[in-house]
């Protein structure tokens, strides 16, 4: 039965009230309530001018988006093969890589960067191995420096490009891919020509939303990296738990959210032209 | 050049390395917990369950367990009710802007967390929110929400119309058609929504540092704040336990899926 607009609404009432409340409201408060602290217009930009072309806060902008963009490319470079892998396998093979992606996905993201942790410790499994058949005299430092940061993140964010891109890959017609083969394509020509074409507004959402998750990031920097890995989202945390300098973690929070937000644009502009092409 | 064969092989052998390196750190953790040496080595010397009697032996790790399951179930519960009401309205009615909804509802998953619970922590400091039990649920249930919303519109988009209007034929009400024919239709859904409804909750580590306090501290807070001093070998018996619980809530989705003949696939998140 269909619903009456009014009736819709009253359904969606409770869940929109949850969100303008306990989510828009703190937001919008929190970076204008701080700001307000700040005095006039010209005072606040005088601020923003000071904070956000400081040297600590322009260093972590700047290692967040060399980190995100790192991070970003790896996950990509790892996540193509296995969601092609994944869009062509059947049953009990399907299932495997499946869960291979989806058990680490709903775990903990701090429960995974202990795990790093656990294996990149000076006496950890990989400093072991790598010792063990002497490719290195001394264990390596491979936490609490940018290798550290790298590895956590592109570990906790993988699962995320791989669902993004099996949706895409699964969604190309294989008769398209046989027609190709049919009038002599070598693979790497039906690859290239054909299948990459018609996939590639899955690899640029993938790009996108590990982008956006990656600038956000969090837990995996704060515990696996060292004190040149500060990022915008641990510079922000600091400002409110240690200094309670809420007017610079407002200031920094809108650099972060405009980025965010414009990117997020651009995502579910895409997703929704890879809807419609199905 | 390479043969067919054999670059069909080695993209074979790629995959499983890569499935391995998906899964072995999880793997690794939960073995090494049960670690009878000193510290946390892999493989272990000696198995014992020493870590997990230090554990459960803390007052302070119990009482944690116990305000994420609180937590995890209010959560649940009221993330899933509303979402299903919410979900109901976004299948059913022809709404304008549906998209732009959609887009709105989803953006606890896109906006940083870092940037959520701060503003939260902002609003609860000022009305002595900190450290209440429900009130950490509420906040949960925002970044839940679209999770919910994702597995109950499927599920209900399963629910055929033609069913709902044959019990309003029948003299049922408006009312009677959702208690007795959408929400059963839907039950499979329901408890899906609930179940990754509270995984969000019991994993969700950067809103409950901000706003559990020093009263409510949750698994992935303790862990939190005893990984900024050390790499102790307690953690790898917690975090055990949180995967344990991951994989008994993703077992029964796909029990779930089964009894409703549905296909292996997973919810998007």
């Amino acid at each position: 039965m269909p619903l009456s607009r009014l009736t819709a609404w009253l359904l969606l009432a409770p869940t929109l009230l949850l969100l303008v409340l306990v989510f828009l409201v703190p937001i919008g408060w929190f970076i204008g309530g701080s700001l307000a602290e700040l005095g006039t217009l010209s005072e606040i930009w005088e601020e923003a001018d000071a904070v956000l072309f400081s040297g600590a806060v322009g260093g972590a902008i700047l290692n967040t988006n060399w980190i995100a963009a790192l991070v970003t490319l790896l996950v990509l470079l790892i996540g193509y093969p296995m969601s092609y892998a994944l869009s062509r396998a059947k049953g009990l093979v399907f299932t495997a890589i499946l869960l291979c992606i989806v058990l680490p996905y709903f775990t903990s993201t701090i429960v995974r960067t202990y795990a790093w942790m656990v294996l990149l410790g000076r006496n950890g499994l990989i400093n072991q191995i790598l010792l063990g058949i002497g490719l290195i005299n001394e264990p390596l430092q491979l936490m609490y420096n940018r290798t550290g940061v790298i590895i956590g993140m592109t570990y906790v964010l993988l699962p995320y490009m791989v669902l993004t891109l099996y949706a895409a890959m699964k969604a190309v017609d294989q008769r398209l891919l046989q027609a190709a083969e049919g009038m002599g394509a070598s693979p790497a020509t039906v690859f290239l020509k054909v299948f990459m074409p018609l996939t590639l507004h899955g690899v640029i959402a993938g790009v996108l939303i590990t982008f956006i998750l990656a600038l956000g990031f969090f837990v995996t920097p704060a515990l696996m990296g060292g004190p040149g890995d500060i990022m915008i989202a641990m510079l922000i945390e600091r400002e409110v738990e240690l200094t309670y300098n809420w007017p610079t973690a407002a200031l920094m929070t809108i650099v972060l959210l405009t980025v965010t937000l414009i990117l997020y644009a651009f995502y579910a502009r895409i997703s929704d032209q890879g809807e419609a092409r199905r | 050049m390479m043969g067919p064969v054999l670059r069909a092989t080695l993209m074979k052998a790629v995959i499983v390395l890569l499935c391995f390196g998906m899964v072995a750190p999880i793997v690794i953790v939960a073995i090494a917990s049960f670690s009878g040496d000193g510290y946390l080595k892999f493989p272990p010397e000696s198995f014992s369950s020493q870590w997990y009697a230090r554990f459960l032996g803390d007052q302070r790790w119990r009482d944690a367990i116990l305000n994420s399951v609180v937590i995890g179930l209010m959560t649940s519960v009221f993330s899933t009710l509303l979402g299903f009401l919410a979900a109901y309205a976004l299948v059913r009615a022809e709404l304008p802007w549906r998209r732009a909804l959609m887009s709105l509802l989803l953006t606890p998953v896109i906006v940083p967390h870092v940037v959520t619970a701060v503003a939260m922590y902002f609003l609860s400091a000022r009305m002595g929110l900190v450290g209440v039990r429900p009130w950490i649920a509420v906040a949960h249930s925002v970044v839940a929400m679209p999770v919910v919303l994702i597995i109950l519109q499927s599920a209900l988009r399963t629910v055929d119309p033609a069913l709902e209007r044959a019990a309003m034929v029948f003299g049922c009400t408006r009312w009677g058609v959702f208690r007795r024919v959408v929400v059963p239709l839907a039950l499979p859904g329901v408890v899906s929504a609930a179940l990754f409804s509270f995984l969000t909750s019991f994993d969700e580590l950067v809103i409950s540092l901000f706003l559990a306090g020093v009263r409510a501290e949750t698994l992935p807070v303790r862990i939190w704040n005893s990984l900024l001093l050390e790499v102790e070998p307690t953690i790898a018996a917690v975090s055990t336990l949180l995967i344990l619980v991951t994989m008994l809530a993703l077992g029964a989705d796909a029990l779930l899926r089964r009894m409703r003949g549905e296909g292996g696939a997973l919810p998007g998140k």
